[in-house]
């Protein structure tokens, strides 16, 4: 038994100086979503580069930003959603990355660059994009879904997920009343905040990461959802199908940045030249199923992920939006998710 | 015996470095407010706190915290006594036995009782498979107490096992010599020495159910929201520390009033650790 | 042992045991969703192949084990003093051993990672078991204080008086006594660190990842079944050290009964 603690005591002790050591020679350390990475891409990095990868992983934009902004620790690489980057460019805390020096920048399309969240491309790389929809299983909804006021549809009670986030619910509820998702308006959003308490008495439950296999195995027969998420759902019970409801919705895009306080900016550029190179990329999103904002890295996809729909949708007559920096709203956004929460059914 | 003091040192100096301070921190941020992107001193986060709607979070959550308690007691203290019965002589195996789920990590447990209880779950497809009428478990606040007991389970089985185990069979059997029955001897003799036992169940459950958040999310359907998930949300999503902060005190601080006010009551600081 | 006992028993070990039933057939399940598909081992395969999983088991399994031993050590030593308190001393250290037990995790982790950041330590390893001290040591001290209380402080004095010096008397004495709670409070200390992600979130760095930061931040995309599957290893290893030695035991009273 004391062996055993003699062991571990020094396994710590060695694993500490290797942390601390590791600084001395070349890194890039990387904050990412998790399980968001083929991480063999980062091995390859390594043997291509000589630069070691230290990874970590986050599970939401506001606990990367909470830790980011308030703890010292210093990382190279963050991979954001939209909103969180431009936050983070408002409040001074990204670092301009030159474009020119990587050189795999062109294989990124026009429309992923100059975005509402960093409108002269100074401060990001996209990384992935995709769409916000409703999953339904056609084999317990016979009619056809196309718009979000199915999911206020008395006829499907108890058959539905929200998503348990209030930033995604209340755009479902904007969208659904026909105004902007990034609206200001007092009155707009207490219409839509009456529109969701009068949704939860049909609700089954606000779901997050654990909807999906609900969905799958049948528990509800419609859902809010990411593309992504739609497409592994999908894969496994066909009777699922994901629309993009007619009122407009919302997109998202994860994009590489590079915070001011970052220690090796050198090897961070290093790190999103190799993550754009066609190939890579390709490997990631095929690993991660979302989609790809790189058209270069879709052709070298396997053939049924580049032909999705779900993934690559027909935008024509789609109105898509992105959130704003929601810095000044969450106030009233949280009361408003309070009192729907704490609304009885 | 004097020098037995000096032991307290280590805890006394860590917790004044690693709870005292952060605990200033804390105090400070509650009594701040960002205006205009200035911090300045106010009163505004306590006075926030004063609204019906969080006032009545506050209250499901000291209910849901009370039954899950009540129910471990009522459960735990039987399932104590009967493993501190002769049958039982490895006091390490119960004790590895009891907790031996809880290192299973408490995400993927919960993710499990999911599958088990879901309207189409394993038990809903055993009980349709005999001809019995399905039921749904999930998405209530039943759910979520049922999540919480199985959660702490542990920490009270174990405290109270370890009462139970020390008391003197001799005493036991005295009782029994001088005529009490099995419930009086219970009552008077096996009962009153598990006290400290019981009390350290009790503290070690109900405190933190207090401020669970996970399972209330979970098992719940995210349809109920407890003074847990407010508190997580003003840290992450909100990014209102100074709500956060404030919230978390005034929970601090009904439940050490509440406690230095108990403890006057000499029946209770018999158990010693109020 | 009646029936009842026996019944009563068997429920609440099948409580106790059925999600990690779930959890272990699921392992051997190719979807990652919790559908059922069809059986494999792929998960296992995928295991040894994955460094990250790897790291993170064997930083989980350091900073249980340290910070369990540091706060057991901590705690003990506190609760042989806290015994002898009286009034309002006792009261206020009580209060503050309550005070991390009653903050939600997101309050000790974002204000620990304050205090780190204020007094420039570098996010680590070593922040990580300073903070997983902080929350176990309170549970520590609440399970061997039942225990010291039923002592019966006379032996210790009297073996005193027979000449034994304090450190004997206790090890001899007191030790033996308060054993139970001393391990209990050490395995809820482990416990509690190994499943704890939030104040782990906010008080590492620098790679030094655990399982449970894993678990939580694959929430995005599907836990992955990896995780059933280390799950199963540790439990099934566990379970075996438990058979092996409980049998030698057993062997061991067998054979002292031939003896005696």
């Amino acid at each position: 038994m004391k062996k055993t603690w003699k062991i571990i005591l020094t396994m710590s002790v060695v694993s500490t100086l290797v942390g601390c050591s590791g600084s001395s020679s070349e890194v890039v350390k990387v904050y990412n979503w998790g399980d968001y990475i083929d991480e063999n891409t980062n091995r390859m990095f390594e043997e291509e580069t000589g630069i070691k990868v230290i990874y970590e992983v986050f599970p939401t934009n506001e606990e990367m930003y909470a830790k980011v902004a308030h703890g010292n620790a210093a990382y190279d690489i963050l991979i954001p959603s939209d909103y969180m980057i431009e936050k983070m460019i408002n409040e001074e805390r990204l670092s301009k990355i030159d474009v020119t020096q990587i050189s795999n920048y062109i294989f990124i399309d026009d429309e992923f660059k100059n975005l509402v969240y960093d409108p002269n491309n100074e401060y990001s790389v996209a990384y992935s994009w995709g769409t916000m929809g409703i999953v339904y299983n056609s084999s317990l909804i016979s009619d056809q879904i196309d718009e979000w006021a199915d999911m206020w549809d008395p006829k499907y009670e108890n058959q539905i997920f929200m998503y348990d986030s209030e930033r995604d619910s209340i755009m479902v509820a904007l969208k659904k009343l026909g105004y902007s998702m990034n609206t200001r308006d007092e009155k707009e959003l207490a219409l839509a905040k009456k529109e969701l308490i009068e949704q939860k008495k049909l609700i089954l439950a606000y779901v997050g990461d654990e909807g999906k296999g609900k969905m799958i195995n049948g528990e509800a027969a419609m859902m809010l959802a990411w593309a992504g998420d739609a497409e592994v759902m999908m894969a496994e019970n066909p009777d699922l199908k994901y629309i993009l409801p007619k009122e407009g919705t919302n997109y998202f895009v994860d994009a590489m940045v590079i915070p001011k306080n970052c220690e090796n900016y050198d090897n961070a550029i290093k790190y999103i030249d190799f993550m754009c190179r066609p190939e890579i990329a390709a490997q990631n999103m095929a690993y991660i199923g979302y989609s790809t904002p790189s058209s270069a890295a879709r052709e070298l996809l396997p053939k049924e992920m580049k032909n999705s729909d779900v993934a690559y949708p027909d935008l024509t007559g789609v109105s898509l939006e992105m959130f704003n920096d929601p810095s000044d709203i969450v106030e009233t956004y949280s009361r408003i998710w309070t009192e729907v929460k704490a609304a009885s059914k | 015996m004097s020098k037995r003091k000096y032991l307290i040192t280590p805890y006394a100096l860590w917790s004044i470095i690693f709870v005292i301070v952060p605990l200033f921190l804390l105090i400070i941020y509650s009594f701040t407010t960002t205006k205009d992107g200035k911090t300045v001193l106010s009163l505004e986060s306590y006075m926030k706190f004063f609204d019906p709607l969080y006032v009545e979070v506050l209250l499901r959550s000291f209910r849901l915290a009370f039954i899950t308690t009540i129910v471990c007691l009522v459960t735990a203290y039987p399932l104590a006594m009967i493993l501190s019965s002769k049958e039982f002589s490895n006091k390490t195996i119960i004790l590895i036995l009891i907790i031996l789920p809880m290192w299973m990590n408490s995400l993927m447990r919960t993710y499990a009782w999911m599958i088990l209880l879901e309207n189409k779950g394993i038990i809903n497809n055993i009980l349709s498979f005999f001809g019995l009428p399905t039921k749904q478990f999930l998405y209530d606040e039943g759910a979520i107490i049922f999540g919480m007991i199985y959660n702490f389970f542990p920490f009270m089985v174990l405290p109270i096992y370890n009462s139970i185990s020390k008391i003197d069979i001799s005493l036991i059997e005295a009782s029994h010599d001088l005529g009490a029955n099995k419930f009086t001897t219970f009552r008077k003799v096996i009962f009153p020495l598990s006290l400290p036992g019981v009390i350290t169940g009790l503290i070690m459950v109900f405190m933190p159910s207090l401020t669970t958040f996970m399972i209330t999310r979970l098992l719940g359907g995210g349809q109920v929201i407890l003074i847990g998930n407010m508190i997580e949300e003003q840290f992450t999503r909100t990014n209102n520390w100074g709500f956060g902060s404030a919230l978390s005190m005034i929970l601090m601080a009904i439940i050490l009033m509440s406690i230095i006010f108990f403890s006057k009551n000499e029946s209770l600081d018999s158990g010693g650790l109020i | 042992m009646n029936k009842i006992k026996k019944i009563y028993l068997w429920i609440i070990m099948i409580i106790l045991y059925s999600p990690i039933l779930v959890l272990i057939v699921f392992s051997f399940n190719s979807s990652k969703s919790t559908s059922w598909q069809e059986f494999t081992f792929k998960w296992y395969i995928q295991l040894f192949e994955n460094p990250s999983i790897q790291s993170a088991f064997s930083y989980t399994l350091i900073v249980g084990f340290v910070s369990a031993i540091i706060s057991t050590i901590i705690g003990l030593m506190a609760a042989l003093t806290i015994i002898k308190l009286r009034g309002i001393k006792r009261r206020l250290i009580m209060a503050l051993t309550y005070i991390p037990l009653l903050s939600p995790d997101i309050v000790i982790g974002i204000s620990l990672m304050m205090l780190y950041s204020t007094l420039n330590i570098p996010f680590g390893l070593i922040t990580l078991i300073l903070s997983h001290i902080t929350f176990n040591t309170p549970y520590v001290i609440l399970s061997i204080m039942p225990r010291l209380m039923q002592l019966n402080p006379n032996v210790y004095e009297a073996a005193l008086d027979l000449g034994a010096t304090p450190v004997y008397a206790f090890k001899k004495i007191i030790l033996p006594d308060i054993l139970p709670g001393v391990l209990t409070g050490a395995f809820i200390a482990f416990t509690l660190s190994i499943d704890d992600f939030v104040v782990s979130f906010f008080n590492t760095a620098s790679g030094v990842n655990t399982l449970s930061i894993q678990i939580y931040s694959m929430a995005r995309r599907g836990v992955s079944p990896e995780i059933n599957a280390i799950s199963t290893l540790i439990f099934l290893t566990i379970v075996t050290i438990l058979t092996v030695t409980n049998i030698r035991a057993s062997r061991k009273a067998k054979l002292e009964g031939y003896f005696y």
